[in-house]
């Protein structure tokens, strides 16, 4: 395990991206100060030097028309791949996600393949301020046709982009940008993790919280703090949000007789509303408690620190959250 | 260039000399705070820039209102802005203009008609049609002023919002600051045309040309598309040719090449302030002991808005749900 090889989730993207590049000559990637400079993450870096600018374009300021481009592209048969440099900029694009590239295949009787990958950059923690820090999943599954897919750690970010590039639908990679340094471990050669299939990222038996992104790293801490209590956390991490791996929550849900679902995004009609039904409808007969939902206040996400750590949920709030559970037995 | 005397009058160049320097010594401060970590989130520096914001908002009522960009402590320092209230935002205050709430890129005071810098590129330009919309509404003959980027000519909503501006014939001025890169990528790869100003005629409206680094080049302009606007003439846009001396966002490039030394050496040999005060002290308007008493005196508003900034408190938690909603007994 010394010498397994170590890469940075930034460049995990990358590399699936790279290697899916060298592999189909229909991929290519289009989006805003992708090419010369790499994009403002560093996510798209190499990738024009070693491709060519007809491969990795640099587009305008111009979201609507660069998903348009990518679904043009991709109903004429084309793999491609357009960053909306922060996810806050999807809604310049809605029209474009939600009512054309989620919607062309049906409407088209099903005549119609759009293997379209859409990617972006998420979440707060940055002092980013409103428009630079949301947490938008719940607008984006909430739209039949599309796929939703938010990694929390390098080794599913590579799988899970592969497979993204890979998929015949439109998808939806989220980024979380508090992540992107974060390090794992990373298989040098190409694989996929299938969309749809959640991770059991800790098992265990008293209580199960499901969590992704950055939050199931949060929800790592928030368990060995418990653990020091005895209380033994099973986290769920579903990495694709839609659609949902909504069999592996209920197994564990039956096993640990309770739930804690976490979010970064505003609680009120966050996914985890979704997932708290889900829990009910399915295993209400094993629940010793009401699940609980954790996510952000019913507000922007506000610019100053001093604001924004009490806005966004953490570890600690996570252990508040299961010791409120499992005092409810 | 001309140095040759202006009719515009010495008050008003010192008027439009003094509204650079505020916006020169404010971003100054900003960017060494940055440096030294003690701003949080993402700053745009308008260093360089100064003559567009105070050309133009040199040309406006206190009444009268600008939307602003991501770049955008230069427009509300133009327009007004108490450097106490900016500094205090700019490092997430109480005390700021925003409350802590908004910080650098939503810096906004609707006192003076500043109706926020903005996050989303493109998006305020349609906020000034609102509001030319609505001033010309209520008939008091204010106008509306929408600051934008080269880049932002690129995305739909500035086309939608110069189209509805010609169609409603509404009392506006597109004002474009084109500093020939978006973030990292030169104008050249993103748009087929060398001037902005080509897309006036598209629309109906007159545009102009002017140098970005002359200010009375760009408060002349100014003047003329207030006037119009003001008139019932209808929209203008004015492109100010300018440059921005400090990286898309803080201060250093980080050693990234996207711009050659030579062409940021060439634009800051025009500085749009040193190149004014050359210019007045040769026409015997003014004398360097008079700027540098100026600097002195703005440089101590700068000291004392870090200090107010610094000995400020940062909002408390409880805070974080108030101004999400008006309540209907009043706002929040
Ligand atoms: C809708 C949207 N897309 C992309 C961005 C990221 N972004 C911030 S500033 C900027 C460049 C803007 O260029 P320009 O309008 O020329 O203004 P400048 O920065 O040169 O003043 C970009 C792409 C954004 N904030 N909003
Ligand atoms: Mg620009």
């Amino acid at each position: 395990m010394a010498d397994e090889r170590k890469l940075a989730y930034v460049m995990a993207f990358n590399e699936a991206v790279k290697q899916q590049m060298e592999a189909d000559p229909n991929v290519f990637c289009a989006g805003e100060d992708i090419g010369a400079f790499g994009g403002v993450f560093g996510t798209f870096g190499g990738l024009q030097a070693k491709f060519g600018a007809d491969r990795v374009v640099d587009t305008p300021i111009s979201e609507q028309a660069i998903v348009g481009l990518g679904v043009g592209a991709a109903v004429t048969g084309l793999r491609p791949i357009v960053d909306l440099m922060f996810m806050d900029f999807i809604c310049v694009a809605l029209d474009q996600i939600v009512n054309q590239a989620a919607k062309l295949k049906y409407m088209f009787g099903g005549d119609a393949v759009l293997p379209l990958t859409i990617t972006t950059a998420g979440g707060g923690g940055l002092s980013a301020a409103a428009q630079h820090s949301q947490s938008l999943e719940a607008l984006l599954c909430h739209i039949p046709g599309l796929k939703v897919v938010m990694p929390s750690n390098p080794y599913d970010m590579k799988g899970l982009m592969t497979a993204c590039i890979q998929e015949n639908n439109p998808t939806v990679m989220i980024k979380h940008k508090r992540l992107l340094g974060m390090t794992g471990h990373v298989p040098e050669e190409s694989y996929s993790i299938p969309l749809g299939k959640g991770n059991i990222l800790r098992p265990g038996n008293d209580v199960t919280i499901v969590a992704y992104a950055r939050m199931a790293n949060e929800a790592l801490l928030a368990a060995e703090e418990l653990a020091k209590d005895g209380i033994d956390c099973e986290i769920i991490d579903p990495r694709t949000l839609q659609p949902l791996d909504t069999d592996l929550i209920v197994s564990s849900v039956k096993k640990t007789n309770h739930a804690v679902v976490v979010h970064e995004a505003v609680r009120f009609g966050g996914l985890g509303g979704e997932i708290a039904s889900q829990i009910q409808e399915l295993a209400f007969d094993y629940l010793d408690a009401p699940v609980t939902r954790i996510g952000a206040p019913f507000s922007p996400v506000p610019f100053s620190p001093a604001l924004e750590q009490h806005y966004i949920p953490n570890a600690k709030t996570i252990v508040q959250g299961v010791r409120d559970v499992m005092a409810r037995v | 260039m001309d140095r040759s005397p202006t009719d515009i009058s010495v008050d008003v160049q010192l008027d439009l000399h003094r509204r650079m320097v505020r916006i020169r010594l404010f971003e100054e401060a900003a960017g060494r705070l940055a440096e030294s970590n003690r701003l949080p989130g993402f700053l745009h520096l308008y260093v360089g820039e100064e003559a567009v914001a105070a050309g133009v908002c040199g040309a406006l009522n206190d009444d009268d209102h600008i939307t602003s960009t991501h770049r955008g402590h230069g427009h509300l320092v133009a327009k007004g802005g108490d450097f106490n209230r900016m500094m205090a935002e700019l490092m997430g205050k109480a005390t700021g203009y925003c409350k802590g709430k908004g910080g650098s890129m939503h810096i906004s005071d609707t006192s003076l008609g500043m109706l926020g810098a903005n996050g989303i590129v493109g998006a305020g330009s349609p906020i000034a049609v609102g509001a030319a919309f609505a001033n010309r509404y209520r008939g008091r003959g204010q106008v509306a002023v929408a600051f934008f980027g080269d880049g932002s000519t690129n995305i739909g909503a500035f086309h939608e919002a110069a189209n509805m501006a010609c169609a409603l014939h509404l009392p506006i001025v597109f004002a474009c600051e084109n500093n020939e890169y978006g973030e990292f990528t030169p104008r050249d790869k993103t748009m087929a045309i060398t001037d902005i100003v080509d897309r006036a005629a598209g629309y109906g409206m007159p545009g102009v040309i002017v140098d970005g680094m002359d200010v009375i080049a760009v408060h002349e302009a100014a003047v003329e598309a207030v006037e119009r606007a003001r008139a019932g003439g209808g929209p203008s846009l004015i492109e100010a040719k300018t440059y921005r001396f400090y990286n898309h966002h803080g201060v250093q490039n980080l050693g990234l090449k996207y711009r050659s030394d030579d062409e940021v050496a060439m634009w800051k040999q025009r500085d749009p302030i040193f190149t004014l005060e050359d210019r007045m002290i040769e026409n015997k308007a003014a004398t360097r002991d008079q700027f540098d008493a100026i600097w002195a005196e703005l440089r101590a508003d700068i000291d004392t808005a870090i200090a107010f900034a610094d000995e400020s408190p940062y909002p408390t938690p409880d805070q974080i749900m108030v101004g999400v909603y008006t309540s209907m007994t009043g706002a929040q």
